[in-house]
């Protein structure tokens, strides 16, 4: 069995990020970058299935300027087999990104597409669906748990109000939600161990036509300052005179 | 001519949207995929669909291209349930997609959150169609807009990814995004039982919901429906009151919209009493019983 797990490079989520004084985007002076964590779950999903199952492959494929080369020997490190990674100087929107992933798909045919709910930088959880849409795919997305069953996969799935369980027959395409699993952490010799792993490099294969662009970024309305309360008599006071309880 | 088409998934997010709707400012359709929706949204043509169960993403979402003709904007109430599927549509109608409106400059600029909200992003959209979902918090409608023409809408919706089971928990309680009033609950609530108990209990006293950070979900404590923040819920009550919560900015993301805050942390230095209108710094197990009874007392 094939998985494609496609994987973008992210901003650290835990750093404090501020726009540029401009406005034309973010500034990221001196943050680290990463697996966006939710791709990383994808990784790891699929890790876990070739150790259990045996006879599969794993390819991770990212898009994106020439760095990316260091998440993508991460995952190599994870337990991925080989990397490809598709370089642009474009900042492509979801369509243009979902596109070529669609073509990587058409070449290589994977059973799975395995991939994170959403990137954690833009927030958008939306290539997934779209890739599902333009490869045919049933999709199952914020999966919280997989099974592989006869010719496809049972996923267990988290919705607005509990959860339910789809089952998708291959090709089929799913994203990773938080629970799925925890990634492992990857000791030295498996990262040496990976410089040997194949990763290739290759232009686009489509171009991009891009159906939306950020203008400008800012910083949110900030909160009126609070103040802290010395009794509970005081808070419920407090509450009751905003008229909120 | 532009032109709206409005997907709800029950009746309530139609009556949510007609804020967003007026904000956008040209003329509407609401197709209603399940329930029974009101005939004063303003509204041209209402299509109602009783669809039930609704069905899963790659069927709805081609029975939905179908429907899309004529519309320069679909748009939906953002959930878990309208990413699914609108995504989906967006790719099938090759159109370009902006994610969680918080509000809206033109028809073809918007303002959307990015990097759990620490950043306000302002897309332009490119393409003729666009897909959109959006936080009705940022578009209140009080008024009503008159009558819309009522029609039934029917088809059959073929998946391929099949329903084995489905579990809808939940209960009495107010649905989180809607509710009126939060009480939240993070790791220091032990387990399940104490959980439902401290918070459970205040939430009802004040006829709330209930909701969780991520610490308190992955380690058991609470369902994860019950996630607030930017990966699970996003709120915006008049009241949310954070118990033994810190204030990671992945939390801060869910709940930035409400009207008031409130925290009770035994960690004077937690950051979330930089964003909460009413800070109290005490044992939580202390404080709610104390609140309960001060809200008694009041009466």
């Amino acid at each position: 069995m094939k998985i494609l797990v496609p994987i973008k490079r992210v901003v650290d989520p835990y750093s404090k990020l501020r726009p540029l004084a401009d406005g034309s985007g973010v500034d990221t002076t001196g943050v680290k970058f990463e697996i966006n964590p939710f791709d990383e779950i994808a990784i790891e999903e699929a890790v876990r299935l070739k150790e259990k199952l045996g006879n599969v492959e794993i390819l991770v494929v990212s898009i994106g300027k020439p760095e990316v080369e260091e998440q993508l020997r991460k995952a190599l490190a994870m337990g991925a087999d080989r990397a490809l990674l598709i370089e642009t100087e474009v900042d492509c929107d979801s369509p243009s990104i979902a596109k070529e992933l669609a073509a990587v798909a058409a070449e290589i045919n994977p059973e799975l597409i395995l991939m994170g709910k959403q990137a954690t930088d833009d927030d958008c959880n939306q290539v997934g669906q779209m890739l599902a849409a333009l490869t045919g795919r049933p999709q199952a997305t914020f999966a919280s748990k997989i099974t592989v069953v006869a010719d496809g996969v049972q996923v267990t799935r988290e919705t607005d109000d509990g959860e339910e369980v789809l089952e998708l027959h291959f090709p089929c395409l799913v994203t990773a939600d938080l629970r799925l699993n925890e990634p492992r952490y990857v000791a030295l010799p498996g990262i040496i161990k990976a410089r040997s792993k194949p990763l290739e490099r290759r232009q686009m294969a489509t171009s991009p036509v891009l159906k939306t662009r950020i203008l400008r970024v800012e910083s949110p309305p900030p909160r009126a300052a609070g103040q802290k309360v010395g009794s509970v008599q005081e808070l419920v006071a407090a509450l009751r005179s905003r008229g909120a309880i | 001519m532009e032109k709206l088409l409005l997907i709800s998934f029950n009746p309530s997010e139609a009556d949510q949207s007609i804020g967003f709707a007026k904000a956008l400012g040209i003329a509407f359709d609401v197709i209603c995929l399940n329930g029974m929706p009101a005939e004063d949204l303003g509204a041209e043509r209402v299509f109602d669909m009783e669809l039930s169960p609704i069905p899963t993403a790659d069927g709805l979402a081609q029975f939905m291209a179908g429907q899309t003709a004529g519309y320069s904007h679909i748009a939906a109430v953002s959930s878990m349930r309208s990413k699914d599927v609108m995504a989906r549509l967006a790719g099938l109608i090759d159109a370009g997609m902006v994610t969680d409106v918080i509000a809206i400059e033109s028809s073809k600029v918007f303002k959307r959150p990015i990097l759990a909200g620490s950043i306000i992003a302002v897309v332009e959209t490119l393409s003729e169609q666009t897909v959109l979902t959006f936080r009705p918090s940022g578009f209140p409608a009080n008024e009503r807009f008159g009558k819309s023409v009522m029609e039934n809408l029917s088809s059959e919706i073929a998946s391929k990814a099949l329903r084995v089971s489905e579990s809808v928990r939940g209960g009495a309680r107010p649905d989180l995004s809607q509710a009126k009033v939060v009480v939240s609950g993070g790791r220091p609530l032990r387990d399940a039982e104490t959980f439902e108990r401290v918070i459970g209990s205040l939430a009802d006293k004040l006829n709330g919901a209930v909701g969780a950070t991520r610490a308190a979900v992955d380690s058991g404590i609470a369902p994860n429906e019950l996630q607030v923040g930017q990966t699970g819920k996003i709120v915006a009550p008049d009241l949310y009151i954070a118990a033994g919560i810190s204030g990671s900015t992945q939390h801060m993301a869910g709940i930035k919209d409400s009207k008031i805050i409130v925290a009770i942390n035994k960690d004077a230095d937690a950051p979330i009493f930089e964003m909460a209108d009413y800070g109290l710094v005490a044992d939580l197990y202390d404080a709610i019983p104390a609140i309960e009874r001060e809200l008694e007392s009041g009466r």
